[in-house]
């Protein structure tokens, strides 16, 4: 076993009174794709800040590449990559352009700047935008050259906050084809989301909520450990079902799917069963349990914290 | 080296940006047309009505000497003082030459005449140049003036003055306006490109890209501002240049020692600029900021109106800006030929408030950007 590429212990960060981060601990280790879930506001992008040391910890260590957080933040700059939640990329400059400027930027010789460059554009499929300007890019584009830009200098660490925010489906599926082709390469990737579905696709996730870790695991560990068993009914009054199902203490939480009721229970009941006692037999059409989520998971705890 | 990458990429992108460049040559241009043809305090055709009650050869002598100065333009004959006050009040005449009975007849028995100017107080430009003037032709004509302001009638006291103008005789308004204009486009132009330069990174969020590179804080300041330095130095020489072809706005000195001297002023202002840009949260505001700037500059530093007449806080206020003491260094290299030991006061200066601002903008930037 190595060790972690990223270690903290109790690392906490207050702006004033305001406690924004609060005793996280958590490891994460080489090649792996580490998600941190929570909603607006929980704490996210302030953890990645300390972590890539532009931010000072108010509280608690941690290194991250080797390198101490509080006494050697410049260290760990060179040895990240860094992508902001827009995708910050020079509109007024080509695509070429802007990954000379990083690569300029995180120190690749000069030598070997041109060779890396065009190694990129090729890898990335960039060879014929190369001249575009970065503001006439699509959506999906702009975030790969962005992402190229982030790793020109392959570091062994990569921050991605909110990569895929306001990307299309299928850019978000090319984007994480190309994070996994990057962590198999052997660079660790952490990065925030609230896609629940992109949460499934990291190797492990860290629930951050109020600035506090409730939870850290792999997805499956994450969803076992919460216990939550779910069931899909299709009911002839869906609302009123929800109303009549609502306020039992067994049930975690009801949700809508279109014609679809999912239930969610938390210790155990058998949500089918529950919702045969509750409504009757004859009010369901069709009753199947259902595989319990990630994001039933994350609801599950964001609502009883 | 992480310098040069980003001047490379800040000229890049200014490549790209076709109207802030046209704005920085046209600018100066511009503003040398303007300031140059349209503002001239030199006062000239002076709208003046005569009161002749001595109808003689001697006083219409008098009159078109008057007229052949061009400083003023006959407008008419009045028949009384009445008269004259409907004219100044109605703004036709600004001056009334009010010629006495006899004054032919004195002038001929060689005694000594007295005439009139009756001068509107409420444009105190033009009384001056036109008492002036009239003191001198008077005295050409061994003639006494007298000269009414207001209700008060004043004679002058007879002393005879015999000016002596030295580098710029003919005293032309463009001689002085130019070279101050430098000064006036470099705080106007230097401040905003700053400012806007950085807000524009910290809207569009490449800056916050580039804070958690390995970029250190000063690599960043001086590589984003030195392409400035530059497009600086371009204007200087348009100026320069265009005032000379244009203008015929002699230069003196030393070039070199102007080029050495403005850098230190280029880079007060660009210091300025980033202390702007760590206040502002958008272009817009920067922008604002600067025009806010720009104004107590016009007003204070001296380029359209004399220190020496501001009340003394505002003196003060003068000495803090830097474009007062640049506009002593630019005047005094190209107008008078003033060498190094010349201007070593205004250098203190320079040096003194280029330390200021770059202290305050590096301790704003910093705390800032972590």
């Amino acid at each position: 076993m190595t060790t972690p590429i990223i270690q903290t212990e109790h690392l906490s960060r207050r702006f004033g009174s305001l406690v924004a981060v609060r005793d996280i601990s958590l490891s994460v280790d080489k090649g792996e794709v580490f998600g941190v879930l929570g909603p607006n506001g929980a704490g996210k992008s302030t953890t990645i800040r300390m972590l890539c040391g532009i931010l000072d910890p108010s509280g608690g260590r941690g290194t991250v590449v080797g390198y101490d957080l509080a006494t050697e933040a410049e260290r760990i700059k060179e040895r990240i990559g860094y992508m902001t939640q827009r995708f910050s990329l020079y509109e007024d400059l080509t695509v070429r352009e802007n990954l000379w400027f990083y690569a300029g930027i995180y120190g690749v010789p000069w030598r070997q700047r041109k060779a890396r460059v065009e190694e990129v554009l090729t890898r990335t499929g960039l060879q014929d935008r190369r001249d575009q300007l970065a503001g006439t890019l699509s959506g999906g584009w702009k975030q790969r050259v962005a992402l190229a830009s982030a790793t020109i200098h392959e570091p062994p660490l990569l921050f991605l906050d909110e990569p895929t925010a306001g990307v299309d489906p299928v850019s978000r599926r090319d984007f994480w084809e190309e994070i996994h082709r990057i962590a198999a390469s052997g660079t660790t990737v952490l990065l925030t989301t609230h896609y629940m579905d992109e949460a499934e696709r990291c190797h492990r996730l860290a629930f951050i909520f109020k600035g506090e870790l409730l939870d850290t695991g792999t997805p499956a560990q994450i969803v076992e450990r919460r216990g939550l068993r779910v069931a899909e009914l299709t009911v002839d009054d869906a609302e009123a079902a929800a109303r009549s199902l609502g306020g039992h203490p067994e049930i975690d939480e009801i949700s809508h799917y279109g014609h679809v009721l999912r239930l969610t229970t938390r210790g155990g009941a058998d949500p089918a069963e529950l919702a045969t006692t509750l409504l009757g037999p004859r009010a369901i059409q069709t009753c199947h349990e259902a595989r319990a989520t990630v994001e039933d998971a994350f609801v599950s705890m964001a609502r009883r914290s | 080296m992480r310098v040069l990458v980003i001047a490379w990429k800040e000229l890049r992108q200014l490549r790209r940006d076709r109207l802030t460049v046209g704005m920085m040559v046209m600018l100066p241009l511009m503003q040398l047309l303007l300031f140059g043809y349209a503002i001239n305090t030199d006062v000239r055709h002076i709208p003046t009505v005569v009161y002749d009650q001595d109808q003689s050869a001697a006083s219409r002598d008098l009159a078109r000497g008057l007229e052949v100065t061009t400083f003023y333009d006959l407008v008419g004959q009045v028949e009384s003082y009445d008269e004259i006050e409907r004219a100044l009040r109605s703004g036709k005449a600004k001056v009334a030459l009010v010629v006495p009975r006899r004054y032919g007849a004195e002038l001929a028995a060689g005694r000594r005449a007295q005439v009139q100017l009756v001068v509107d107080g409420s444009d105190p430009q033009t009384v001056g140049s036109a008492i002036n003037t009239a003191a001198a032709l008077a005295a050409a004509r061994t003639s006494e003036l007298l000269v009414t302001r207001g209700p008060t009638v004043a004679t002058g006291p007879r002393i005879e003055v015999e000016p002596a103008t030295w580098y710029n005789p003919e005293l032309r308004t463009a001689v002085f306006i130019v070279p101050g204009l430098i000064g006036v486009i470099l705080t106007m132009t230097m401040v905003m490109l700053t400012a806007m330069a950085i807000v524009r990174e910290r809207e569009r969020g490449t800056l916050e890209q580039l804070v958690v590179s390995p970029v250190k804080n000063l690599e960043l300041m001086v590589g984003k501002i030195a392409p400035y330095v530059l497009i600086g130095y371009v204007q200087i020489s348009l100026i320069l240049v265009a005032g000379r072809v244009v203008f015929e706005v002699p230069f003196v000195g030393s070039p070199g020692l102007l080029y050495a001297l403005s850098f230190l002023f280029i880079a007060a202002n660009l210091a300025l600029g980033l202390f702007f840009s760590t206040i502002a949260k958008t272009q817009q505001q920067a922008m604002q900021m600067s025009f806010f700037f720009l104004l107590p500059n016009m007003l204070l530093s001296g380029f359209m109106f004399p220190i020496e007449a501001m009340p003394e806080p505002a003196q003060w206020l003068s000495n803090g800006l830097p474009l007062t003491h640049f506009l002593r260094v630019v005047r005094g290299i190209t107008l008078k030929g003033a060498d190094f030991s010349d201007l070593v006061p205004e250098l203190y200066w320079l040096v003194g408030l280029l330390g200021v601002l770059v202290l305050a903008a590096s301790l704003r930037f910093r705390k800032k950007v972590a």
